[in-house]
């Protein structure tokens, strides 16, 4: 297996990146090939299985094929690998394997995607069997060694046993005749009640390098010679640049080259970013800004209004008869919610450093999609994907932007024109902002019936919208996107509606805009928390019901024990003095949550989230402390946005232009969080994303028991919530 | 040529004086642990020392500098010692993605020379600096066990 490896194209990124400071690369020669003394030794060092590469000193390293943009799947992976493996968890580090690699090796580490919650839940199982693997073809080196049977020998904390005479190897002694070992055909992976690793709230293994400065994110890539690009596109989708005039900048200081990036957009390329910036915006630039120059948030608004009663709408569940059960209810209830484009605003903004020559292109980048990433390149460059690789960093965010590639094609767009010369192209805060994939802005309608005892007899959920599926072909819009019933569906992981309703229609009117929409974190289960949530809320207290007691009716298995478990830890119905609860549940991306929170609101219309508690049943919690603070972070994410976040069009372009036009949680306004972790076993559920769905809700909710004001339309801060 | 002191050191950068130190310290010095994110001194990623103070780098231009002296998160550490804000951080286990922590700890150890033992309500009225990640509750409990260090 080792041959594989003789190729110098796999550069682990981590360790890479260490030496990685200008001193510490400056022997590159642009051979691709970065010698650095650290990856030297690794290449050295016995790969025993495609996961997992053990050094004579004993120390292992695990390759992780997922990126790793904060929410710790980086870590989660290892300790899968390193359950099976039986290593010593101590000396464990891991490193990215490139997505060139994994095209020249057919695949052997999977799919590279990271978004959907799926880091864990999709690779979970491949991932374990790679670990066993490896331990197995240790543990049968030792023996071949000590020439005894397999079996009287056992693998633990690093060290193999040879259990009759109590001699001992160590992994590193084994390692590289393990390698030669021919792989197991039949790996029997660990019953779940024998885990040690798993389960356990180890910390992070990527903490300390974050600590001193010295990890090297994308953005951070510094390559001898390299040159620095900015970018303008055109500021409102669909549109063109007509023409610059590189002239008038060409003599500014540093300036290298100002080159066309595809028909919308131009680059400055000079010695130093303030230096690109500086001159691109002085770079005349003359727009045709399109068909969609006339577009506003009114425009689109009232186009998705007409989507809610129009014919021209696809079901996505279908139980019994909606609105026969409706007109025949002692009640009927009516509500329609708004929803808006957020941005993603990840910390890091978009970059990516490209080198092109006549017959290889390589990337550095923060990518969600390193396999994308690769696409991305060659078709930029034009070359085969056997001649491109993309070299991933830890990502300074990513929230599901970074599952898309358009900065990757730029960067390479810009770079093939200076052949040769390492570019990284970095976008500006406003070029972030300008050029998002929003999440997809949506409206919902709902009528309902209960009868004279208050049950919900019958509901029609009407959802009009953009479509994420329909952004990838834009202007061949499909006729059907199941993506939008998140949390809706009427059966799967990814989102099956929980409550139980005789009489259930929920249909969507695909309303597409120009503004391209995209994966944000929690994607269609947010705005369907949102307007289901709420909506209960309303019914339970248009028929006298408590909100808890009304959902429970409708409610089992492990749906109602989430919301259970927070209406007992958060002691719901019984706030201090002053506060108020409001409740929310939902199923998605493989897993139950609910959440529990308390606000009060100043007589002056000031909203204190002061706490909320949360429940999670993802099937198999893998690392506890890390989902906690998932769920915490992801609570910021969405509040930030259920408050903050809602984008302005004008103009057929995005107002919101930095932080101070666009506002996000800071510490001042952070919730206490109490997280409750309630795996149940048997299935693997997601973590990232799950519980920012009903972090919204819930505190919508709570508002109205505050204040009597129902929300429909967010961001909050367009609402009032001063006593009248 | 502008002359400061950067972590210890004397440093000559020859840039345009409206070069933002955040750029002079990253694309002229390579000290890149000091980050971009927003450019107009909102979110705090860029934060570094001048003679002591918490500043956000972005804010301040190479032609105020000269005669400053500059610390970044590279030269927190005394040598090779974590400083107790790191070494808080690390037993806390607070960052996620780690992109603004830089920026955090910079904001945080000059919040704790001014104010040893800062109370929530100190914290909340001079920790402004963004964290998308949301690891908000982790640098309130770090700063607190950093005080009491």
């Amino acid at each position: 297996m080792n041959q594989h490896l003789k190729t110098p194209a796999l550069k682990p990124s981590r360790r890479l990146f260490l030496g990685g400071t200008a001193a510490g690369i400056a022997g590159l020669s642009l051979g691709f090939s970065i010698p650095v003394a650290d990856a030297e030794a690794a290449e050295q060092a016995p790969e025993v299985n495609a996961w997992i590469v053990i050094k004579p000193d004993d120390s292992v390293i695990i390759r992780i094929a997922r990126s790793e943009m904060g929410q710790g799947s980086l870590t989660g992976l290892a300790q899968l690998a390193a359950e099976e493996l039986e290593c010593d968890w101590s000396k464990v580090s891991t490193e990215f394997p490139t997505p060139g690699q994994n095209f020249a090796r057919k695949r052997v580490w999977g799919n590279f995607s990271t978004g959907g919650s799926r880091g864990i839940r999709d690779s979970q199982e491949y991932v374990r069997q790679g670990g066993a693997a490896a331990r197995m073809m240790l543990v049968q080196a030792a023996a071949n060694r000590w020439n005894v049977p397999v079996s009287e020998c056992k693998a633990a904390n690093s060290v193999i046993t040879h259990t009759p005479t109590g001699r001992t190897l160590t992994f590193g002694a084994v390692a590289e005749e393990a390698a030669k070992v021919t792989p197991p055909t039949s790996i029997v992976l660990k019953d779940p009640k024998d885990w040690t690793l798993i389960g356990k709230g180890v910390k992070r293994l990527d903490t300390l390098d974050k600590l001193t400065g010295k990890l090297i994110y994308g953005i951070d890539i510094t390559l001898p010679g390299m040159l620095v690009a900015a970018v303008r596109d055109c500021p409102v989708q669909g549109g063109t640049l007509k023409s610059f005039d590189a002239t008038k900048v060409a003599d500014m200081r540093g300036v290298k080259k100002v080159v066309p990036v595809g028909k919308t957009g131009v680059a400055v390329i000079a010695d130093t970013y303030w230096n690109a910036k500086t001159a691109l915006e002085a770079l005349p630039m003359d727009w045709d800004f399109g068909p969609n120059a006339k577009v506003s948030s009114a425009s689109i608004h009232a186009e998705l209004a007409g989507g809610l009663d129009a014919s021209d709408a696809f079901v996505g569940v279908k139980t019994g008869d909606a609105s026969g059960a409706i007109a025949g209810a002692a009640k009927t209830i009516e509500a329609v919610y708004s929803f808006p484009f957020q941005h993603h605003a990840t910390m890091e903004p978009m970059n990516a450093t490209a080198l092109v020559t006549a017959d290889k292109c390589e990337v550095w980048c923060p990518t969600q999609n390193g396999e994308a990433a690769l696409q991305a390149a060659a078709d930029a460059s034009g070359l085969p994907l056997s001649a491109c690789d993309v070299h991933k960093t830890i990502l300074g965010g990513g929230f599901g932007r970074r599952g898309f590639s358009d900065y990757v094609g730029q960067a390479v767009t810009i770079a093939k024109q200076m052949p040769g010369v390492p570019v990284k192209l970095i976008w500006s805060r406003e070029e972030d902002m300008a050029h998002g994939r929003y999440h997809p802005i949506t409206q919902a309608k709902f009528k309902a019936g209960l009868d004279k005892d208050g049950n919900l007899v019958g509901m029609h959920m009407r959802i009009s919208g953009q479509s994420i599926r329909a952004s990838f072909t834009p202007g061949k819009p499909p006729e059907i996107d199941m993506g939008v019933f998140q949390g809706l569906n009427g059966a799967g992981a990814e989102g099956k509606f929980t409550y139980a309703i005789p009489n259930l229609l929920i249909d969507h009117a695909m309303r597409n805009t120009h503004l391209l929409p995209g994966y944000w974190r929690g994607v269609n289960l947010n705005q369907n928390a949102v307007y289901v949530e709420s909506f209960m809320d309303e019914l339970a207290h248009a028929s006298g019901q408590d909100p808890l007691a009304f959902r429970r009716k409708m409610l089992t298995g492990k749906s109602r024990a989430v919301l259970d478990a927070v209406a007992e830890r958060a002691n719901y119905g019984k706030p201090p003095k002053g506060r108020f609860h409001g409740i929310a549940q939902i199923m998605g991306f493989g897993s139950y949550v609910a959440a529990c929170a308390e606000v009060s609101v100043s007589p002056a219309g000031k909203l204190t989230i002061h706490k909320i508690v949360a429940a999670t049943d993802c099937g198999y919690a893998v690392n506890p402390a890390q989902i906690e603070r998932q769920i915490a972070g992801s609570f910021v994410y969405g509040l930030s946005a259920m408050i903050y976040g809602g984008l302005t069009i004008k103009d057929g372009a995005v107002v919101e232009s930095n932080f101070d036009t666009y506002n996000v949680i800071r510490i001042d306004e952070m919730p206490e969080v109490e997280c409750i972790v309630m795996p149940s076993g048997g299935f693997w559920g997601g973590v990232g994303e799950p519980t920012i769905a009903v972090a919204a809700p819930a505190v919508l909710n709570a508002i109205y028991n505050a204040t009597g004001k129902r929300v429909r339309d967010l961001p909050l801060m367009n609402t009032s919530l001063k006593s009248a | 040529m502008i002359k400061f002191r950067v972590n210890g050191v004397d440093r000559e950068v020859d840039v345009d004086p409206a070069t933002p130190l955040l750029w002079v310290l990253r694309d002229s010095l390579h000290l890149t642990g000091t980050k971009f994110g927003c450019g107009i001194g909102q979110c705090g990623a860029c934060t570094v020392h001048i003679d002591g103070e918490a500043t956000r780098s972005c804010q301040m231009t190479a032609a105020d500098l000269a005669g400053k002296s500059v610390t970044t998160i590279e030269g927190l550490a005394d040598r090779g010692q974590l400083n107790k804000v790191q070494v808080a951080w690390l037993e806390g286990d607070v960052p996620q993605c780690g992109y603004c922590q830089s920026g955090m700890i910079m904001a945080v150890s000059a919040l704790l020379k001014s104010n040893p033992k800062p109370s929530d309500e100190d914290i909340d009225a001079t920790l402004t600096n963004i964290c998308r990640c949301g690891t908000y509750n982790q640098i309130r409990a770090a700063i607190h066990a950093a005080a009491n260090a």
